[in-house]
């Protein structure tokens, strides 16, 4: 899978579950600051891309996630 | 302490969601037109249930607050919300001192919806895919936290609970915020969302429902002698409670002014209510004298009447018990006819059908009383009915709202007409 296409991936997962559109969703972002999505909202997100991209990621991964980039570059590492 | 030295509390802002209209005017206006929300539950899951009607709010809330606001909501609390932003609206979005502004709204069951979702992807999918908002959204506090963020309120926010007479009690604890000096002014109400089948089942099984399920809009039939229970219904109502300084200060439109409460426990039973309808009676007196209301003053009590077999007689013997003679002269109604009950939202959308009541001197119907009960000696409108212009030298009209919850718990609210003498 392309960077490009875990971008768009993850982009959907975001808007389904904090609404957020897709075209906001590019790679310099970060959930807290410039999305908006609490740490609740980012249980759900690693979840569903668990499901969307066959990638686990530990909560002690996910603490440190905190740029769209930051969790494009964990799945193409992992994947 | 006398009502000449506190403050005075008025109602600024009604909001409303119920089976009847999405928002409190197409309630108010199908209320007074006698028109019932129950409706067959066509679903599947009512299929095995010997009760297969009910009064579903007229309003999806999610087209309301939306998609992604919804994921993180109970439905209890997204009716709450829409009921609040429209008092709030309508009380002219007051500005206040956030640590001046209070929550008091709540829930007689809390997100009960929520937490049989979450058990089912529990059972089928893991403890990891249940949702992180599963607390929030089944907590019964979660709807006045929701207002309390939506309105930036910080002097308290609070969820009392005592199952149907929840609603009412939370307008009373918000009346005394303001009374007690926390607040100026107080987002009150109640919410509920319990049209599902472990609760129909679990209220089915005590034999508290109706079963009329061929006759859907006939089902719910306070003071009748064919009643067989209640129906139940889902939705929100929710007032704006104000200091009278702060509402003049501002200019507000008053609506009335939130005289006073009443509270007793029945000390008798879990679920029946004390059938020598003390406890009722005290909570009524209670509010009179609360209010410093003489029973002349009374015109109109919207009563709990849930259209079960034991528990209206009851309430009608406690209201004759309580008014004495003046109860001649007073016109009861159970709005519980069309909406169904709505358990912890019953108190908070009668409030507003009573404060309605007041400003528009009518008193909304109760539908399908045909033939009344032997016991009941009160005056029940079946048809909307005119209240006089006043009640001449008693003093101001007033009204009361009546609700009562499992557990013993009664709950009186007193409501007069505004006028300038209280200022």
């Amino acid at each position: 899978m392309t960077d490009q296409e875990i971008l768009a991936g993850l982009a959907e997962i975001i808007d389904e579950i904090a609404g957020v559109p897709a075209d906001e969703v590019t790679p310099d972002k970060n959930f807290v600051e410039d999305l908006d999505i609490d740490s609740l909202s980012m249980v759900e997100i690693a979840v569903a891309a668990q499901d969307k991209f066959g990638v686990e990621i530990p909560d002690e991964q996910l603490k440190d996630l905190k740029t769209v980039q930051d969790v494009v570059n964990f799945v193409s590492k992992n994947s | 302490m006398s009502s000449s030295d506190r403050v005075s509390v008025v109602v600024t802002g009604l909001g409303a969601t119920t089976p009847l209209g999405g928002d409190v005017a197409s309630t108010w206006s199908a209320m007074l037109a006698g028109t019932s929300g129950v409706q067959p539950i066509t679903d599947d899951w009512a299929s095995s249930l010997p009760v297969r009607i009910a009064a579903p709010a007229a309003e999806d809330p999610v087209s309301v607050v939306g998609r992604v606001q919804a994921r993180r909501m109970d439905r209890c609390e997204q009716f709450a919300l829409v009921a609040a932003r429209e008092a709030w609206a309508d009380a002219g979005s007051p500005a206040v001192d956030p640590w001046r502004l209070g929550v008091a709204v709540t829930s007689g069951i809390g997100g009960v919806g929520s937490t049989l979702s979450a058990y089912d992807t529990l059972r089928e999918k893991g403890w990891e895919r249940i949702s992180p908002y599963t607390v929030p959204m089944l907590m019964p506090n979660g709807a006045a936290g929701w207002i309390s963020i939506e309105l930036g309120a910080r002097a308290g926010a609070h969820a009392l609970v005592s199952a149907c007479a929840s609603g009412a009690e939370s307008i009373g604890y918000g009346i005394d915020m303001i009374r007690n000096g926390r607040a100026d002014v107080v987002v009150a109400g109640g919410t509920e969302a319990a049209i599902m089948a472990l609760n129909i089942g679990s209220f089915a099984v005590m034999r508290a429902m109706s079963t009329r399920n061929d006759e859907p809009s006939r089902a719910s039939r306070p003071f009748d002698k064919g009643r067989d229970g209640f129906v139940l219904g889902e939705g929100a109502g929710v007032v704006i409670l104000e200091s009278l300084p702060h509402a003049l200060a501002r200019g507000a439109r008053i609506y009335a002014v939130a005289a006073g409460a009443g509270y007793s426990a029945d000390a008798f039973h879990i679920s029946h209510g004390s059938p020598d309808g003390a406890g009722v009676r005290f909570a009524m007196t209670s509010a009179l004298a609360d209010a410093g209301l003489s029973p002349s003053q009374v015109v109109h009590v919207n009563a709990h009447a849930t259209s079960t077999p034991e528990g209206d007689p009851l309430e009608a013997r406690a209201i004759a018990d309580a008014l004495g003679p003046a109860a001649a002269d007073c016109v009861v109604t159970s709005t519980k006819s069309m909406t169904g009950h709505l358990l912890g939202g019953a108190g908070a959308i009668e409030t507003v059908a009573a404060v309605l009541a007041l400003r528009d001197r009518v008193v909304p119907p109760t539908i399908n009383l045909e033939d009344m009960d032997d016991e009941v000696t009160i005056d029940v409108a079946t048809k909307a009915r005119p209240l006089p212009p006043d009640v001449g030298a008693a003093g101001p009209m007033a009204v009361l709202n009546n609700a009562f919850g499992f557990g013993g718990h009664n709950v009186t609210l007193a409501f007069t007409e505004y006028t300038d003498a209280e200022a």
